[in-house]
């Protein structure tokens, strides 16, 4: 086993040659990406390195002016996140993507809305709002959200951490082979932090791996079994924590101390 | 690693429920927290406060079925085409274009069954047909191209009426011929009496088509997406809406809607005229606001424009029997417009 323990597995999400400009902004350059089965990789950089335009390319959020996806070994190109979801994929954005008049429900089942059984369903297509909103209130109560009171309450009246709450309980739901977080504690207070990376560790036990970005480097040290660290639009080295102190990381991702050849 | 942890464990011990605390909301709060979930409300209260108002005013001339029903035959078009109206704001679009999609569509059936000759079922469908195209078009040139909605929709007025004008040759279609040659051109013009009421097809139709939209806005996976979209439609694709395909079957739909309008329009002026209908557009946006509809997008519901039409209807027909100058309608509904926005600014504060 070579020293990323990568061994010989195949990546389940892979990302050759990414590139990604914003008029004369490069993003993603020539980026490479692996994500092995089972793992919870952290992507650390810096702001505006470009983590969550590498995360959007994988997950469909946008399309990459040049470079490959692959998922499981086959080559992807997909044109929407809807294509993306429909592999298994799901995503919680930095800007977290809930329509903010919309109930927690509607949200938690945007564009993938039960509906009734029966001819109200098949044929009305009445939506069926109680399986729904017990879905979403289990899914909340699993991750200890129970300071939202009422199911049907409007998203813009949580608080920022309750919202976020509600994004990474949607993807951990609906997740099956690749869930994305892109820095899901970010407004989380101590104990809800806590649960999101209990949560991150149990969907890890299920089986699934996921991808954390995030700028706090605790939370990456405990629960990443790789970091990928990421540098001016392109992946600088992939380290294991077991094997590096978190000085160590700030310095490769801030450009401070070179990575060592093994690693890049 | 883990030392920098330490400092968690002291929130393990911490009750489980968080700002919980005995929320005693005022009087305010609380009416602003109801209109916010019922945004139809203050609509509601408004069009039955005027009716009150109205009826102890001037007794039984206004206060009777005749006249009650009267209004619902005088709203009915703007409330059609208020609908279509609703379905594209809450989009956060606007669509100008309304009232001369419903002109193009009418004047479509009317001269496919007299000029060439054609089934009159035949051209009523090629005229919802035609509305449903430049409806598209406009869909398209959002969606796609990205134009903004007022300015799509500004030049696809111009466009229609003018295709409108030309291509009807400024010709009027008379009811007499129509009545002789395609009745059907005057379906929505026919009525039923119970009492003294009298409701037209075409106010039913209205009615109808509103409790319709009214269910699908609230209980189908689409009205849902409608919101979406207008609420945020960046947050809405990364959801898993497919925001395009849902701002081209919206304008489409419209369309599709001022089409019947068209129709409706012929029942109810008698001929089929290319002149007609001109201040649809700033009727129905008049009537979506009042209605409570966010002019932002995603908020409000079509049972308020609803209301809204009727309140317009209600002020319009009570000022005229007290005998009171044309004028004072339109200024109490400029009042109600400015007022409507204003709650609607206060609404949002919830928020905020
Ligand atoms: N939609 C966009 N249009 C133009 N430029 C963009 C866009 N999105 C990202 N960029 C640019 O791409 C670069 C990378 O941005 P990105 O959001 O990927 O960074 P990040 O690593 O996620 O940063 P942060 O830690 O602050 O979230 C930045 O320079 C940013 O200005
Ligand atoms: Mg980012």
């Amino acid at each position: 086993m070579d020293q990323k323990g990568i061994g010989l597995m195949e990546p389940i999400l892979k990302g050759r040659n990414l590139v990604k400009r914003f008029g004369r902004v490069t993003a993603l350059d020539n980026c490479d990406f692996d994500l092995m089965p089972g793992e919870i990789l952290a992507v650390i950089g810096d702001n505006g390195a470009g983590k969550s335009t590498l995360i959007k390319a994988v997950s469909g959020a946008l399309i990459p002016d040049e470079g490959e996806i692959f998922l499981e070994g086959e080559q992807v190109k997909f044109q929407s996140p809807i294509d993306a979801r429909e592999e298994g994929i799901e995503t919680v954005y930095q800007t977290l993507a809930m329509s903010p008049a919309l109930s927690i429900a509607d949200n938690m089942f945007m564009g993938r809305e039960i509906r009734k059984p029966g001819w109200r369903g098949k044929y009305l297509r009445q939506l069926d709002r109680k399986a729904m909103e017990t879905m979403s209130r289990d899914k909340l109560n699993e991750l200890g959200l129970m300071t939202i009171q009422n199911i049907n309450q409007a998203v813009e009246t949580l608080s920022g951490g309750q919202r976020q709450g509600v994004a990474v309980a949607r993807a951990a739901a609906f997740g099956s082979k690749v869930i994305i977080l892109d820095e899901p504690t970010a407004a989380l207070g101590v104990k809800e932090s806590r649960k999101v990376l209990e949560l991150i560790l149990d969907v890890k036990s299920r089986g699934i791996p996921i991808i954390l970005i995030s700028h706090n480097m605790p939370h990456v040290f405990e629960v990443a079994d790789r970091i990928h660290v990421h540098r001016l639009g392109k992946r600088l080295c992939v380290i294991d924590p077991k094997d590096y102190t978190m000085s160590d990381a700030v310095a490769f991702m801030t450009g401070a101390k070179e990575p060592p050849a093994e690693a890049a | 690693m883990s030392q920098t942890q330490h400092f968690e464990t002291s929130a393990a011990g911490s009750p489980d429920k968080v700002a919980e605390f005995d929320y005693k909301a005022s009087f305010g709060k609380r009416i602003q927290n109801a209109l916010h979930d019922t945004p139809s409300l203050v609509p509601m209260v408004v069009l039955f406060v005027s009716i009150a108002i109205f009826g102890l005013l001037l007794g039984a001339k206004f206060f009777s079925p005749f006249a009650l029903t009267l209004i619902l035959q005088q709203v009915a078009i703007v409330g059609i085409v208020g609908a279509a109206q609703s379905l594209v704001i809450l989009t956060a679009g606007i669509d100008l274009s309304v009232g001369a999609i419903m002109v193009l569509s009418s004047v479509v059936m009317g001269q496919f069954t007299f000029r060439y000759g054609l089934p009159v079922e035949f051209s009523i469908l090629c005229g919802l047909g035609v509305g449903t195209l430049v409806g598209f078009v406009n869909g398209w040139l959002v969606a796609f191209i990205k134009l903004p909605p007022f300015i799509v929709t500004l030049g696809m007025w111009q466009i229609a009426l003018a295709i409108n004008f030309l291509y009807s040759a400024n010709e009027t279609i008379r009811s007499q011929e129509i009545d002789e040659v395609a009745p059907l051109l005057h379906f929505f013009g026919e009525t039923v009496k119970i009492g003294g009421a009298v409701f037209t097809f075409g106010a039913i139709f209205m009615v109808l088509l509103v409790l319709l939209l009214a269910y699908v806005l609230r209980q189908t996976a689409w009205g849902r997406h409608v919101y979406a979209v207008g609420d945020d439609p960046e947050a809405a694709e990364l959801s898993g809406v497919n925001v395009k395909r849902m701002l081209i079957s919206v304008y489409m739909l419209s369309g599709l809607i001022c089409g019947f309008a068209g129709w409706a329009m012929i029942g109810r002026i008698g001929s089929v005229s290319p002149t007609s209908g001109q201040l649809s557009n700033i009727e129905s946006i008049t009537a979506v606001v009042i209605g409570g509809i966010s002019l932002f997008g995603g908020r409000g519901s079509i049972m308020g424009m609803l209301f809204g039409a009727l309140i317009v209807g209600v002020f319009t027909l009570g000022l005229r029997l007290l005998g009171a100058d044309a004028q004072w309608t339109y200024l109490l509904i400029g009042v109600l417009i400015i007022g409507a926005v204003a709650v609607d600014q206060w609404i949002r504060k919830v928020s905020g």
